[in-house]
């Protein structure tokens, strides 16, 4: 177990104020707020991309690398198949049977089909879902997305919250960033609310929209309908 | 002129006329070995100023674009005093032979491949970068990966090279003296000719030499086209 992740006054620059809070197991963690709130930055700064400028970042194992994983906003593949891409992403994992687990993974994500086509040909939907099952082959125990659906259309924004879900269910545990109110109250179990680089609320779903107890996240709420 | 010069000049390539074989063969000899050279130098030059982080970077960047435009009669002139009796390599013997054209194409086109191959790099690194650190890869295996995955537009950056080599003829006549038989190519026959007036030989290497680049641009061209619909 890689879990709890704790952040023990982590700040970046003058992006992230000093924040602690922990991270468990088991339910799914939304992180929520306006554009250039800090969400990406923080998911950067949990996933290892960056280094706090401030403060430590525990994980509760020695080498978290592999066993966590991250799905950005504009997926990146590679100029070869479908399948190729994530058997890349398994062989850097010096995983066996390569081959097999990423048809394994590309089946998870209904794109089996698609295996042999060049992966920057896919339209964008399925390009990301094939990030998430290039992210899933290794099944880490945590899964980073770092506003997933941004630029994508409604039915492809379905089936990728789909697959999450799914994700979620298996066990793995979901760290997602969003601005998108519906998505966070149909994907997550607890918000964590960013604004201007603090972290101003952290809720259970229900309680976050019913009852906000900052006036920040009241007016992002108000702001943000009707729900999408 | 032209319209007496024109059919002579066909009927020699026509006929594969000797002397011109001869000589469209010793350039293409000596401007694919300068690529070669060139591109085995050149392209880890660029990948590691895209990636790499260390001080005078960008002082050897805009060197390095600076010296894109190098006018090729003072890398002859350099050369030629390199290897020239009394110059440090004077003891090799170099000079005025197809070896010494070589080394003065190479040092011409070294800046253009390292160039165009750092631009190419350092734009896909940016795309790929933090993904791939995502996933695991780091230092060398990520960068190959993307050298890899970006092979199609380094061709293009090895195809101007040639091109450079190929047209240039400053350095060649310089350090090759255009001894006839022994190191004279196309475009210093071309001068040389011209000035001589024997014109047909001189538009007929024209012709061939405007043929190879325009053949040598066609399948950079398809081969992009093939590349891109293949793996997008």
């Amino acid at each position: 177990m890689i879990l709890p992740l704790r952040l023990e006054a982590v700040a970046f620059r003058d992006i992230i104020q000093p924040l602690s809070l922990e991270i468990e197991a088991g339910t799914s963690t939304i992180i929520l707020g306006a554009n250039g709130a800090g969400k990406s930055v923080l998911m950067r700064l949990m996933h290892g991309l960056l280094a706090p400028t401030q403060g430590r970042i525990v994980w509760n194992a020695d080498h978290p690398g592999l066993r966590q994983a991250m799905v950005f906003q504009r997926p990146v593949m590679l100029r070869r198949s479908a399948l190729a891409n994530v058997v890349y992403a398994l062989k850097i994992a010096r995983v066996e049977n390569a081959a097999r687990l990423a048809l394994d993974a590309l089946k998870e994500v209904g794109l089996a089909h698609l295996a042999h086509r060049p992966a920057r040909v896919l339209s964008g939907g399925e390009q990301q879902r094939l990030a998430l099952a290039r992210a899933w082959a290794l099944h880490p125990e945590v899964l980073f997305l770092d506003e997933p659906t941004a630029s994508l259309d409604p039915s492809a924004t379905r089936e990728v919250e789909t697959i999450i879900r799914a994700f979620d269910a298996s066990g793995t545990k979901i760290v997602m960033a969003t601005h998108n109110l519906g998505q966070a109250r149909r994907l997550g179990d607890e918000v964590l609310f960013i604004h201007q680089g603090r972290l101003v609320e952290r809720a259970p779903v229900d309680r976050f929209f019913r009852q906000p107890a900052s006036a920040e996240a009241a007016a992002f709420i108000k702001g943000e309908l009707p729900w999408v | 002129m032209l319209s007496d010069a024109f059919p002579a000049a066909l009927g020699l390539i026509a006929a594969l006329e000797s002397s011109l074989v001869e000589i469209v063969v010793l350039s293409l000899a000596v401007s694919l070995s300068a690529v070669l050279i060139a591109t085995l130098l050149g392209l880890p030059l660029g990948a590691a100023l895209a990636v790499g982080r260390f001080p005078g970077r960008h002082a050897l960047i805009v060197l390095l674009n600076a010296l894109m435009g190098l006018p090729p009669v003072v890398v002859g002139l350099v050369v030629y005093l390199m290897l020239s009796r009394a110059g440090p390599l004077g003891e090799l013997g170099l000079l005025f032979t197809p070896p010494a054209m070589v080394i003065a194409q190479t040092v011409l086109i070294v800046p253009i491949i390292a160039a165009l191959c750092r631009q190419a790099v350092e734009d896909a690194w940016q795309e790929y970068e933090e993904q791939l650190r995502s996933l695991g890869a780091r230092g060398i295996g990520a960068a190959l990966t993307v050298l890899w995955d970006i092979r199609f537009s380094l061709l293009t950056a090895v195809l101007a090279g040639l091109g450079r080599a190929s047209a240039e003829v400053g350095a060649v006549m310089i350090v090759g003296g255009n001894i006839d038989g022994v190191t004279r190519v196309m475009t210093t026959t071309i001068a040389l000719e011209t000035s001589k007036g024997d014109l047909p030989l001189a538009l007929g290497l024209g012709i061939v030499l405007i043929g190879i680049v325009l053949a040598l641009n066609a399948a950079a061209f398809l081969v992009k086209e093939a590349a891109q619909r293949r793996y997008g």
